[in-house]
């Protein structure tokens, strides 16, 4: 035994010789490392996504207008600068695809999921660390594939993010060839990468606890990434196999999807949403878990219930499962399929209540530190509520029926995905920023991003929920062609420019944290003082975090517990008086 | 400018626009209690020197509440909204006694095929016309939808009727128009480049006026005419 533990000692020791620039810092298997090679990766395809969403609301505000600085386009996209209908739908499609895919996914799950399980947990790395970094190269090819799609003949797809087939199955149809092959590719490749992280975080959460993190003592951040890895293993799968199918279509001609030679147009929706909708709450668990970690140390509480909170994240992510067809109500899907999905739509909005309500009782009587991410974790409560309520009225089935496919829903959505998910990044991304780069993002510009864009997104989004029941169709190229749209046109000319300020706004985002890596303040060891594990690490965390396994003594939460004396935390690694040793589990000789 | 649901102009639009509203209250509600609260205990609970938070890791009470509430809402919504959702899209709600009218569905048109002189969709006589929808007040109408190629989606915004257009489905979608005029019909579902103009105009007759141009129409046909804009 002892040989063993002196072996393993040794091999720890060869881990953390130094290494080449290329081996720390390109060909990593630190998660940390791949952890912040995701963060600019997906911080770079949000901002091509946001420049793509500015297109978007150029054409609809001032549609036939010469777009400024649209001279630059090529003529087959935009003649003169004006925007062309087939790239106009260019635009909403890949607005999508990139904002889901390789903006707020990874950003969410590649990024945090690789940073904080092991950290979180009191392990020394990812059960798996190279194929975690294969998880992150591939996720860059995948993006990399997606944007030649840019550059070939006719361009990327012109289906939607969705692809609806048979357009997305036919290119006589679509007028896309080899765009719409390379998204499918795309897809295949990210699904792998996916599917690798997934795995590897389900098996660092089971097998990587330290000695003393029980399944409820680990922090709800931690749950909400195990739990989406789950979800991402069963559902990417089932778009993979889906988008190879769709490929086949478009090139061998195997009509899956088309009723022209035998196929059902409605099977790729069913495949589609059966991997989309547990994608939406992908999208979202992740967002709710930091935000909880968040809210309890800026509330410096306990977080209220937090085994409800728990019980919530799995529930959801049951429930994820078995709603996909509120996509379809208008689909021609059988009615009687459509009252079941809108009882199980219904009922999942009774966990993500119980959460909002949830994070109000952390907050209540507590002694509130209005710090940049608790700002932004406020607004994403706030927000996310609204996102959250829209959607009962499309989940009531005969009243999305005059809502369904208009801009109500890209209302709700962006509420869901902008108000919570992005929000929820903009308070997680100060927050561990010291821990991945030693220094924290400037205060003062952090407050005024979060209030310029917590106002200027709100009018944004907002107005779009009117124009959404005025009845303005998804995804069209020009609203004023319809006589009953043209009365509301003022009001998409004034959400295009809250949406340029919105973006313009952006850049303080961009300067604060490109900035701060050079020029911010120095980070103490907890500069929120938290209970997490993470923060007994110096910042930035070593190459395998800690020399030597470390204990946990208690719950993440004990803010402001009678144990913790004169300080208002007590972290997870301190061991008080009364606290006794965990008992180690057994664990696996390292060597192997 | 308008700030509300389009003006109601088919028999659904008046429970639709009620479950609209109620909705609306309930969200309504539930966001300004969240909203307040958060406010309030921003304002309240904001961090001072010397004051220590309430430390409580929770009340099972507070939570079998704020989780029974929602859970008894959501249920009483669906048994209300299954009500209306059956009554408009179940097939055997369609009343027996409405007029049929085919509408196809084409990369970037809407051709609608109404029965000829003898009332019956599907016979020889049947005449069609493309982007235009004529249909009479008061009358039940069954829209029988098909698609050439890609999936399109039927919507009168005035009617609170939308349905998709699936190539390889028959698919039926009624309605009973309420108001006389002319309204507009989009296609709801991105069907290509062309889908922002996939427009037709509808009219919505009196029985007489309808008659009148269905007669005019069908002699149009026979006379070998296409009835057409």
């Amino acid at each position: 035994m002892t040989s063993v533990a002196h072996k393993t000692a040794e091999t720890h020791d060869a881990h953390h010789a130094p290494m080449s620039f290329w081996r720390k810092y390109i060909f990593s298997t630190d998660h940390k490392i791949i952890g912040i090679q995701f963060l600019f990766v997906s911080l770079f395809f949000l901002l091509v996504g946001g420049l793509l969403a500015m297109q978007i609301r150029w054409q609809l505000g001032f549609p036939g207008k010469p777009m400024p600085g649209g001279g630059i386009l090529p003529e087959s996209m935009a003649a003169g600068g004006v925007i062309l209908p087939e790239y106009y739908v260019q635009l909403v499609s890949m607005h999508g695809t990139f904002m889901v895919f390789f903006a707020i996914m990874p950003l969410l799950v590649g990024v945090y999921a690789n940073f904080l399980i092991p950290l979180k947990l009191g392990a020394h790395d990812m059960a798996f660390p190279r194929i975690n970094m294969a998880s992150f190269w591939l996720a860059l090819l995948a993006g990399l594939i997606m944007t030649t799609s840019f550059f070939v003949p006719n361009g990327p797809i012109r289906s939607g993010w969705t692809n609806y087939a048979p357009l997305a199955a036919r290119p006589d149809l679509s007028g896309v060839t080899v765009g719409q092959m390379l998204w499918c590719v795309s897809i295949v490749v990210l699904g792998l990468s996916s599917v690798m992280g997934s795995l590897n975080y389900i098996t660092t959460v089971i097998n990587h606890r330290a000695p003393g993190m029980t399944w409820f003592r680990m922090p709800l951040s931690v749950w909400a990434l195990f739990i989406t890895a789950i979800l991402g293993v069963l559902a990417l799968p089932v778009l993979q196999g889906a988008a190879i199918m769709l490929l086949f279509d478009n090139v061998l001609g195997t009509h899956f999807f088309d009723p022209v030679a035998g196929g059902q147009a409605l099977l790729w929706q069913h495949l589609f949403w059966f991997f989309g909708h547990p994608e939406v709450y992908i999208l979202i668990l992740p967002a709710m878990g930091m935000v909880s970690d968040i809210i309890a140390n800026g509330s410096r509480k306990p977080i209220f219930g937090y085994h409800s909170m728990v019980f919530a994240i799995i529930g959801i992510a049951f429930l994820g499962w078995i709603v996909w067809g509120h996509h379809m109500f208008m689909s021609g899907m059988n009615p009687t399929l459509g009252s079941t999905f809108m009882v199980s739509t219904l009922l999942i909005a009774v966990p993500s209540a119980v959460k909002v309500f949830n994070w109000l009782g952390t907050m209540w009587r507590g002694n509130l530190h209005l710090h940049v991410p608790m700002l932004n974790a406020i607004g994403f409560v706030s927000m996310f509520t609204i996102g959250g309520l829209s959607g009962i009225f499309m989940a009531a089935t005969p009243v999305d029926i005059p809502i369904h496919d208009t801009q109500f829903i890209v209302a709700h959505i962006h509420y869901v995905l902008f108000g919570g998910s992005l929000f929820a990044l903009f308070a997680a991304i100060p927050y561990w920023y010291p821990k991945m780069f030693g220094r924290m993002m400037h205060e003062g510009i952090g407050k005024l991003h979060f209030w310029l864009t917590f106002i200027f997104y709100n009018l944004t989004f907002f107005p779009m929920h009117i124009i959404g029941m005025g009845g303005q169709m998804r995804r069209i190229y020009d609203p004023t062609v319809y006589d009953f749209l043209k009365p509301q046109q003022p009001l998409n000319v004034f959400i295009s420019y809250a949406a340029f300020a919105l973006f313009t706004v952006q850049a303080l985002f961009v300067f604060n944290f490109l900035w701060s890596l050079k020029f911010g303040k120095k980070a103490p060891q907890n500069p929120w003082n938290d209970n997490g594990m993470e923060w007994s690490l110096p910042n930035p965390a070593p190459h395998g975090n800690w020399e030597r396994t470390p204990n946990v003594y208690r719950g993440p939460y004990e803010f402001s517990s009678p144990e913790a004396g004169d300080k208002d935390f007590l972290p997870q690694f301190v061991k008080l008086p009364t606290d006794r040793d965990p008992v180690p589990a057994p664990v696996p000789a390292a060597g192997h | 400018m308008r700030w509300w649901l389009p003006d109601a102009g088919s028999t659904f639009a008046g429970p639709i626009d009620t479950m609209f509203l109620a909705i609306l209250i309930l969200t309504g509600i539930a966001l300004v209690l969240v909203e307040v609260g958060v406010v309030t205990f921003v304002i309240r609970y904001r961090a001072r020197p010397g004051r220590k938070a309430f430390y409580t890791h929770g009340s099972t009470r507070a939570e079998v509440i704020w989780t029974a509430i929602p859970a008894v809402t959501m249920v009483a919504l669906g048994l209300v909204s299954n009500h209306y959702w059956v009554l408009i899209k179940d097939k055997k709600s369609v009343p027996p006694n409405a007029y049929h009218i085919g509408v196809h569905a084409k990369q970037f048109e809407w051709q609608i095929t109404y029965p000829g002189p003898d009332g019956k969709l599907g016979t020889s006589d049947d005449f069609t016309v493309r982007n235009q929808l004529h249909v009479p007040v008061n009358e039940p109408v069954a829209a029988e939808l098909s698609s050439e190629d890609v999936i399109h989606s039927f919507f009168v915004p005035e009617w609170r009727l939308k349905q998709d257009a699936v190539p390889g489905m028959h698919i039926i979608a009624w309605f009973q128009a309420t108001k006389t005029g002319e309204f507009e019909l989009g296609c709801a579902e991105l069907c290509g480049m062309g889908h922002y103009k996939m427009r037709a105009r509808v009219f919505v007759h009196t029985p007489e006026e309808f008659k009148a141009w269905l007669t005019q129409q069908a002699a149009a046909q026979g006379a070998g005419g296409g009835g057409s804009e």
